[in-house]
């Protein structure tokens, strides 16, 4: 498989204010983060509230520019284009948010929400551009005859479709989605998730897949990478990493997770102490090592660097084998 | 086990503008000292309305009770007295929401918070009731309690206040304790760390609890009886074990089936489709004449559609709403 998209060492800094008096703060939500993505490819993303995966989501669909590194597409450096040079990438790169809600225009009728991108990007005449907007209603599992409504009239797994919808209309490569099911009744995550492999198959989509659900992430990725406070610190295929966790914090993520099984009330493993420290005050060396029960010296005094161990996954740990 | 709380025949009507409906209908359910019940059920399927009547929280005037008992201890909540009712919230019943500034005053520091409680209903001094919280929060695993007694609830992280509730909650050694998605907002790190000191302290206090959650994986780590609620009925009610093994209502057999969880084998294969629940949760003031299911019930049948199916115990210990239920697993 070829390489369709090369985050090459992307960091995002953000300035906030602590309140009157106290001088504003940098918060490196994301520090030199790199990973590539191959057509068709499912990479998830994983890891705790606050740990910089929607930043990292952002700057690969141009809503933030990374303060280093690049982002390429197809082999083109996309992070610092142009408005007008970036459009023919736009079409190839699209988003789906958490909460449609957000997303939709409330006022906008469905089929129109569909049909905006391509009217943006100047495809087709009308009559076809209205037909390519039925097709793809009738692809996510929407009628044709609810393309007059308002978004208002569907439901949340409805809305969440329509999104989808919208993301299809250019014929993306790659859509990046953000926590795509999380705001969903479990009785419906099922729904889109089975519509997102479909469409996967059906278009060759890769997608970057976002979220904190461990379970959902695992059915549906590849790979994928584990973020803590910025930065990866494992990635590697799904089952190395779920079946074969080499960092630490993995292991940790892994372990608290609850799993279905009522055995697990009775012996359930050890559960790690400590909070995430806030990014506005990163531990020195290996970010982990507050709460890892394997840190020594040299973690507080060196940040390891990500390197192949022997699950095949690469993993940003100086004891990790 | 006698059951310390029961609740029989519990309906609760909603009022909004132009409609009325039922968000809890007719509900039974019972809990022993010891006992963890966990009620599951999607958004809107009526957890958390439950729990507002048994502590008589309804939003007034748009929800009330319209039938039904809530004994507990020999006192009908659901007709009991404000008066009655402030001596028992927060003392001999705990509560613990999902939200931790739902039950913490944002301009009193945590510490004062929890020892008015305990001046209020135990009659400690002050110097007592520094003490015990001091204690509470060490049961509780908050790191140096002594110096965190005096942070404002803003000064914690999310998991720190939510374990300042649970400290509130079992303040005053309750007989029953309710927590309404107590762990829901927060990380999954956060949240196993808050289940363990939730299950440890209930264990210890041996409370009849209750906890309401849309999360089957946290349920079966830690309950003893599930009910699950779908569209403010109960559907299906027995141990977590059977529950699990042996699921007899399309619901809850659609929903173990449906939802990915982390497996720990390759089993299933990435790109497998899931198995789905067709459909859309039905609008509680539009539902079906006969069973609320029927819709998206791959088992339906004419006389789902009209004739709504009573909660039976199909087996000893295991009870289930329907009219063709899913055959046992051999
Ligand atoms: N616009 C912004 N201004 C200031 N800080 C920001 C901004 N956006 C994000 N951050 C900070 O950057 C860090 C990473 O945030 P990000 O939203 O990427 O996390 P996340 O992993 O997506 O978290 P969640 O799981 O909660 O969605 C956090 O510390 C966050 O507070
Ligand atoms: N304050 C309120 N005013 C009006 N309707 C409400 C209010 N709170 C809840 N409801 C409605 O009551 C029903 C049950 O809600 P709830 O008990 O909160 O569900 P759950 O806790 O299972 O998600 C839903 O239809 C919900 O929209
Ligand atoms: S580098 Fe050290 S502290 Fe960091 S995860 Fe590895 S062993 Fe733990
Ligand atoms: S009563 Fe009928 S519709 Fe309802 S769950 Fe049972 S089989 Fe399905
Ligand atoms: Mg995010
Ligand atoms: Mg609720």
């Amino acid at each position: 498989m070829s390489t369709l998209l090369d985050v090459k060492n992307i960091a995002k800094r953000f300035t906030v204010s602590r309140g009157l008096g106290a001088k504003p703060a940098t918060v490196h939500a994301v520090d030199d983060v790199s990973f590539t993505i191959s057509h068709g490819e499912t990479l998830g993303l994983v890891g705790e509230s606050g740990c910089g995966k929607s930043t990292v989501g952002k700057m690969i669909v141009r809503l933030l520019e990374p303060d280093e590194g690049e982002v390429m597409l197809a082999g083109e450096p996309i992070s610092h284009l142009s408005h007008r040079a970036m459009r023919p990438f736009r079409r190839k790169v699209q988003m789906v948010f958490q909460d449609p809600n957000g997303s939709l225009d409330p006022r906008q009728r469905a089929g129109d929400i569909v049909e905006e991108p391509l009217v943006v990007h100047g495809i087709g005449n009308a009559a076809e551009r209205r037909a390519r907007v039925e097709n793809l209603f009738s692809r996510v599992g929407l009628r044709p005859d609810q393309m007059t409504n308002v978004p208002s009239k569907f439901s949340g797994g409805q809305r969440q479709r329509l999104a989808i919808a919208r993301a299809l209309a250019l014929n993306p490569s790659l859509i990046v989605a953000d926590e795509p099911v999380s705001a969903l009744d479990v009785s419906i995550q099922a729904q889109v998730i089975n519509l997102m492999s479909d469409i996967q198959r059906e278009f060759g989509l890769a997608y970057l897949f976002v979220a904190h659900d461990l379970g959902v992430v695992q059915h549906i990725s590849d790979r994928v990478a584990v973020m803590y406070l910025g930065r990866i610190v494992e990635i590697g295929d799904t089952s190395s990493v779920y079946l074969r966790p080499s960092h630490p914090y993995t292991h940790t993520l892994m372990d608290a997770v609850p799993r279905p099984d009522p055995a697990r009330r009775h012996h359930r493993p050890a559960i790690a102490r400590g909070e995430v420290p806030s990014p506005l005050n990163p531990p020195s060396g290996c970010a982990f090592h507050p709460r890892c029960p394997m840190a020594t010296y040299i973690c507080r005094q060196e940040r390891p660097l990500l390197r192949r161990v022997a699950s095949g996954a690469e993993v940003a740990c100086h004891h990790a084998e | 086990m006698t059951p310390l709380l029961s609740i029989e025949g519990l309906t609760v009507e909603l009022s909004t503008g132009d409609r009325n409906f039922e968000a809890v209908s007719d509900i039974t359910l019972a809990v022993a000292r010891n006992e963890v019940l966990a009620l599951v059920g999607e958004s809107g399927s009526g957890k958390s309305m439950t729990a507002m009547a048994i502590m008589r929280l309804l939003p007034e005037p748009v929800a009330d009770i319209v039938a039904g008992t809530i004994l507990f201890d020999g006192i009908d909540l659901a007709s009991a007295s404000e008066a009655a009712l402030r001596g028992i919230r927060g003392n001999r019943i705990g509560l613990i929401f999902q939200e931790p500034m739902t039950s913490l005053n944002p301009s009193i520091r945590v510490g004062p918070q929890v020892a008015e409680v305990l001046r209020l209903h135990k009659g400690l001094d002050a110097v007592n009731a520094r003490r015990r919280v001091e204690q509470l929060f060490e049961q509780v695993r908050i790191p140096d309690p002594r110096r965190r007694y005096d942070d404002y609830p803003h000064q914690m992280s999310g998991g720190m206040r939510q374990r300042v509730v649970i400290a509130l909650a079992l303040a005053c050694d309750p007989d029953v304790l309710i927590a309404d998605e107590p762990t829901t907002a927060l990380d999954v790190t956060t949240q196993a760390q808050i289940l363990e000191t939730f299950r440890d302290l209930q264990a210890s206090v041996g409370a009849a609890t209750i906890l309401i959650t849309h999360d089957l994986a946290v349920v079966a780590e830690t309950a003893d009886r599930i009910a699950v609620m779908y569209a403010g009925r109960i559907v299906e009610e027995t141990t977590t074990e059977q529950l699990f093994a042996s699921p007899r209502h399309p619901y809850t057999h659609g929903l173990l089936g449906s939802i990915p969880h982390v497996a720990d084998t390759d089993a299933t294969r990435r790109g497998d489709r899931l198995p789905e629940i067709a459909g859309t949760v039905p609008a509680l003031w539009a539902l079906p004449p006969g069973c609320a299911f029927e819709p998206r019930c791959p088992r339906a049948s004419d006389r789902c559609l009209s004739e709504r199916p009573p909660l039976a115990e199909l087996a000893p210990g295991h009870k289930t709403a329907c009219w063709h239920p899913v055959e046992t697993a051999a």
